[in-house]
């Protein structure tokens, strides 16, 4: 009674399993393969094909579109990494007034929905640019608008507390004593630092900017409230095609996508392993 | 502390504080305000107090007791319930089956679970549109054996399969790390001592992973309540949750005051609900 009971209670694991990496797999694996069908309209298989890859790379909306999405990741990673290191070295090695309190806000970027996030800073943006315009005199066609940079800014503004939390958790792992050694040798803080603390933290540190990375380029809500002329990203680019109809060109855009995903998943498991070698 | 020190903490400090109060909270605190400001033709408010849009988000339709914006309060937070309890029936046996592997089985079936994690959202629930879609896979299929077309696009059942399939990861991640740390032997001390599997299961794997469960259940529900991606590619925008309400408000009827209502309310009802589990929590602990 009680083996049969667990021999079948194990079949049902292993099923449960497989069909859940079917869920997971069976969809993506049909939308990169209809990406090579010979045919314009529905999903009846017409046979091979390359010819949405070529139209996809020859349109212009979809380069500028992957283009932007890129300049939007690479700067607000970069400018959010400085920021959340530093923030993170100051929440994990000092004590200072009001330190349970923003220790909470620096969660609330990732806790609140984005479509919140979204609306809140399309409103904010909408305050300051009419404020801007309104001091330096500026009207019509020559007037401030929200656009790329309002984008930078909105995702700057949840990557940080990602990039935050990683190097945190990477700062909590390390044995203290290595920088109190490094001062009392004589090192000032600058030094112990960039010495000592900066390689120790580094596969931490890559790693919530490869974090940030992947959220800034798969981010639609927050960018699509905050973006203007000019500012069209990869997903707000696929988001209107989607809603205008489905096309195999939409199928090579999602297949680019998810080539860049998967770059970025490889490159994050050769990252955590050096580390775990270190 | 040394002013040394005190000068270091502070440029630390500050650029990552001054970023999140200027870009992060003023925003939000600029919502409450907007939310009890009045509307103005063409987007954007005018600078005089009124409770117009809370009295509109709470007036119930005559001879009822709620409206449609309420409705859609209710069904967002159903939704999210739904998936969320979906997610862990399906997400707890899996994290343990995975648990349960050899270390170099286990590192390869959690990758599998990581890959769609990292997949872009958008790309995952474009995929479910080709496959439900009336032109879409499933239909192909059913003509090309003669059988009457199945129309799933833009019903609720199509968004819960979106929403389910784009929170799986979410739910299997962290209830992972937490089976992961359990000790087994626990389960043959209760044995031992002569626990059902029944008992074994409820009174001693049921609580000692229960970190990981509120973990999971967390993640998966906040971005869940707060979608705006599944309902408007899988429902069409017929089947509209709370971010389809803000977002329209905010885009094409323009009443941003009455969008920022909305979104107060919500943030009230999803942080009343964090604190009050965290005062749980801390309260079993004692």
């Amino acid at each position: 009674m009680d083996n049969q009971f667990l021999t079948w209670g194990k079949r049902l694991l292993w099923l449960n399993m497989l069909f859940s990496f079917l869920f997971l797999y069976i969809p993506i694996v049909i939308l990169v393969a209809f990406s090579f069908n010979d045919s314009r309209l529905g999903a009846r298989w017409e046979g091979f094909t390359l010819k949405w890859y070529v139209e996809m790379f020859s349109s212009d909306a979809v380069l500028s579109a992957l283009s932007n999405s890129l300049i939007v990741a690479f700067t607000a990673t970069t400018i959010a990494t400085i920021l959340g290191t530093m923030t993170a070295v100051a929440m994990e090695r000092f004590r200072f007034p009001f330190r349970k309190t923003f220790d909470g806000i620096l969660y609330l970027p990732v806790i609140i929905p984005d479509i919140v996030m979204g609306v809140s800073l399309l409103a904010f943006f909408s305050l300051l640019t009419s404020i801007v315009n309104g001091a330096l005199g500026l009207s019509g066609n020559d007037s401030i608008r929200p656009g790329l940079v309002t984008v930078i800014i909105a995702h700057i503004s949840f990557i940080i507390s990602f990039v935050t939390i990683v190097v945190r958790t990477s700062l909590k792992d390390f044995d203290k004593s290595l920088e109190e050694a490094a001062q009392d040798l004589g090192a000032d803080e600058w030094t112990t630092f960039r010495r000592i603390t900066l390689p120790l933290i580094a596969p931490g540190i890559l790693g919530g900017a490869l974090l940030g990375f992947t959220l800034s380029l798969d981010d639609y809500v927050i960018t699509a409230f905050t973006t203007g002329p000019g500012g069209t990203t990869l997903p707000i680019e696929v988001f209107g095609r989607i809603r205008r109809a489905i096309s195999p060109e939409i199928n090579a855009i999602s297949t680019l996508m998810l080539m860049m995903s998967m770059m970025l998943i490889i490159i994050s498991q050769v990252v955590q392993r050096r580390s775990a070698k270190m | 502390m040394r002013s040394r020190q005190k000068a270091y903490l502070a440029v630390l400090l500050s650029p990552g504080a001054l970023w999140l109060l200027f870009f992060f909270i003023t925003p939000s605190l600029l919502i409450v305000v907007y939310s009890l400001l009045e509307r103005k033709d063409g987007g954007g408010v005018i600078w005089s107090f009124t409770l117009d849009a809370y009295i509109k988000l709470f007036t119930p339709n005559e001879g009822t007791f709620i409206n449609d914006f309420l409705i859609i309060f209710l069904r967002s937070f159903w939704w999210a319930t739904l998936t969320t309890v979906i997610c862990l029936l399906v997400g707890y046996p899996l994290a343990f089956y995975i648990a349960r592997q050899k270390p170099s089985v286990a590192s390869t079936l959690l990758f599998l679970v990581m890959i769609p994690f990292w997949t872009n959202f958008l790309v995952r629930t474009y995929a479910w549109k080709f496959i439900l879609n009336n032109n879409g896979l499933i239909n192909t299929i059913l003509q090309a054996f003669d059988f009457a077309p199945w129309s799933l696009i833009n019903t609720p059942t199509a968004v819960l399969i979106g929403m389910v399939y784009g929170s799986l990861p979410f739910m299997v991640l962290p209830l992972y790390a937490s089976i992961e740390k359990f000790d087994f032997s626990l389960v043959e001390a209760g044995q031992d001592l002569g626990a059902t599997y029944w008992q074994v299961f409820t009174r001693i794997f049921l609580p000692l992973t229960l970190p990981g469960i509120a973990a999971g259940s967390i993640l998966v529900f906040i971005p869940t309540v707060g979608q705006y991606v599944v309902p408007t590619i899988l429902g069409g925008g017929k089947v509209a949750m709370l971010g389809n309400i803000l977002a329209q408000q905010y885009g094409s009827a323009l009443n941003w005051p009455f969008g920022s209502a909305i979104a107060v309310v919500f943030m009230v009802l999803l942080m009343g609900g964090i604190i009050i589990y965290f005062r749980i929590e801390q309260e079993q602990e004692i």
